[in-house]
């Protein structure tokens, strides 16, 4: 690194990659139309807008669904949910996992076994199953999927989280700062999980995308947002029920589509750009 | 000598002792050591790897782990640190007592600029200066330590420094309380040979100026040669000898000190091997019966194996030898012998 910040420098830096590119791109898109499509919107993503079941057209570009709304409308709109919803499930997991893998990893013992046996019993249930399980019992709505997500979720970040802290904690500007009168907190925050956040924030990029594709799922089998909510897994139901009318699903089919890859290429870009093992 | 200054005393270490419980057994790694560090005063502490030197200074400070055993005394300031409670500890570390380590680059935290570490410690002790007020003191210190342009220094980080650089960085992290005594083990160890002079006369300049006790952990005589006043030399856990440093290099009175001296190259000497010290350093859980040096010592007698010597008086120093008065009488080719038996071997 040393050697190279010598040299003269013509091209773009490394970590600059297409796919970290294209990744920012699509989601810089999605974040826009998040935030303005109530300016701009073509139609009422609740109204009916024309007849029903109509095939792509120029009035409306992905056809109609089956109650007569704009597909295209709906879909612009169920950003709105899906962007929210993954933000603060991924936000709640990452809180709720680093500072309990960080407390597991730090401390040990038997808080730090108890924990991480928690973990392992989450981590054994197929994701989306749990998931399922446990919003079907706090009944259908955007919320309590949520919830379930993150109860979901947070093991992930708590493992991740400890196993950081493990190496870290060893280091010896720890027992530099030992040595230096700093107390447990301290240690804990500022010179401990200052350094572990890397892998933690590569991964929370990457199930942005994951966390959309499992509210959509839950939605599909009608465990999330209620009808008429324009959330994509609920449009994607529609859209299977009728099945030759293939524009119905293919805009929030879509939609979810470029979410996951987006925020797959932009995690992809972040690791590359903040591992100093990859420059 | 070693045992007197108890009047103006800094730290007083008095039958240190350190084990660690490992598989139902007890490994001693410090086996009553006594030392003791007067204010200004500059006190090496020298042994090889494994020979419980850092040990036994960062169990005076509480820092061995919880399956360490300590016992003995440590009084610091009249205050006695074993058994102290480790929130008491905590106020003394950094503040009264500071602390720095080996590699300059691993003990300060990447992510923290070195001014905001220096922050830190000086909060850490003394929460009730402001942030402006620590920060300029930061620059105060890096400039002590003779870090040049301190003002644009303290904005950088650990990895803008070179080892130097940040060995200074640590001492100004560890005087930034006004210590009385700092502790440093082996401070100079990781950094080129130029540089150790350098960083070894700041410690100097600061002993003068502060007035710190400095207690100077190492495995390099030719740093323990120019920069301590005495030296206590560790083997095995304990202290084999003690002396002020001219007499420790005058006339050495324990066969360990004498084997450490003759390894030292000599400029005006032409010799085709090195010397070195026959054999290596006892194991923990295998400790030789009587004097734990002497498997390896070109001295030893049949008493040797069975009589583990005391540290007494032995011409200028102190010394734990049985022939601490008469390693003279021995001759001095028999004194080589297993220097040339390694020789041969090979």
């Amino acid at each position: 690194m040393a050697a190279s910040a010598t040299l003269p420098r013509r091209k773009a830096p490394d970590w600059l990659t297409t796919p970290l590119l294209a990744g920012a791109l699509v989601i810089l898109f999605w974040i826009v139309v998040a935030a303005t499509i109530n300016l701009w919107a073509p139609y009422d993503p609740l109204a009916l807008a024309g007849r029903r079941l109509q095939p792509p057209s120029m009035a409306h570009w992905l056809g109609t669904d089956a109650l007569g709304r704009d597909v295209l409308t709906r879909t612009l709109y169920g950003v709105q949910y899906s962007l929210p919803v993954a933000l603060g499930v991924v936000i709640s997991a990452v809180v709720i996992g680093s500072l309990l893998g960080g407390i597991a990893g730090f401390v040990g013992g038997f808080i730090g076994a108890a924990i991480m046996r928690l973990v392992d019993i989450t981590l054994s249930f197929p994701p989306v199953l749990l998931a399922m399980a446990v919003a079907a019992s706090l009944g259908p709505g955007l919320t309590n999927a949520g919830i379930a997500m993150v109860l979901v979720w947070w093991p992930v970040y708590a493992r991740l989280m400890r196993g950081q802290v493990l190496e870290v904690r060893e280091r010896e500007h720890v027992e530099a700062a030992i040595a230096g009168g700093a107390g447990r907190t301290r240690l804990l925050f500022t010179h401990i999980l200052s350094l572990c956040w890397t892998p933690v924030l590569i991964n929370a990029t990457m199930d942005f995308g994951q966390v959309v594709l499992l509210a959509a799922s839950l939605s599909f089998i009608g465990l999330g947002a209620t009808p008429p909510t324009p959330e994509w897994g609920s449009m994607v139901a529609d859209g299977a029920i009728h099945f030759y009318q293939w524009w119905i699903a293919f805009g929030p089919g879509f939609a979810i589509l470029t979410v996951v890859l987006g925020f797959n290429f932009l995690g992809d870009g972040l690791r590359d750009m903040l591992d100093p093992r990859t420059h | 000598m070693i045992l007197k200054h108890q009047d103006k005393s800094l730290l007083s270490v008095r039958n240190l002792t350190v084990g660690f419980h490992v598989g139902g057994v007890t490994l001693d790694a410090v086996r009553g050591i006594d030392l003791d560090v007067a204010r200004g005063e500059v006190l090496g502490v020298v042994g090889e790897s494994g020979s419980g030197k850092s040990v036994a200074m960062l169990a005076c400070l509480g820092l061995v782990p919880r399956t360490a055993r300590v016992a003995g005394s440590v009084r610091f300031q009249g205050q006695e640190l074993v058994g102290m409670p480790q929130s008491d500890m905590r106020k003394l570390r950094g503040s009264r007592i500071g602390m720095i380590f080996q590699d300059p680059l691993s003990s300060l935290n990447p992510v923290l600029t070195i001014g905001a570490q220096i922050v830190e410690a000086i909060r850490l002790h003394q929460p009730g200066i402001s942030r402006k007020q620590a920060s300029d003191r930061a620059v105060e210190l890096l400039d002590l330590v003779a870090v040049p342009e301190p003002d644009r220094r303290v904005t950088q980080y650990p990895h803008e420094f070179s080892g130097g650089m940040r060995q200074r960085a640590m001492i100004a992290m560890a005087v930034a309380n006004d210590p009385d005594l700092l502790i440093a083990d082996e401070p100079t160890t990781a950094l080129d040979v130029t540089v150790q002079a350098q960083v070894l006369d700041v410690l100097k300049s600061l002993r003068d100026r502060l007035g710190l006790g400095i207690v100077l952990i190492t495995h390099d005589l030719g740093v323990v040669a120019g920069n301590v006043d005495r030296v206590a030399v560790i083997y095995s856990g304990r202290v084999v000898e003690a002396a002020e440093v001219g007499a420790l290099f005058r006339d050495p009175r324990h066969p360990y000190t004498r084997g450490l001296l003759s390894s030292i190259p000599k400029l005006d000497e032409k010799r085709e091997r090195l010397f070195s010290i026959e054999g290596t350093p006892p194991p923990l859980g295998r400790r030789p019966p009587g004097c734990a040096y002497h498997p390896r010592c070109t001295y030893a007698r049949g008493v040797c194996a069975t009589d583990d010597p005391a540290l007494r008086v032995a011409g200028e120093s102190l010394s734990a030898c049985h022939f601490a008065d008469c390693l003279e009488e021995i001759p001095v080719h028999q004194a080589l012998a297993g220097a040339e038996i390694a020789e041969v071997r090979q």
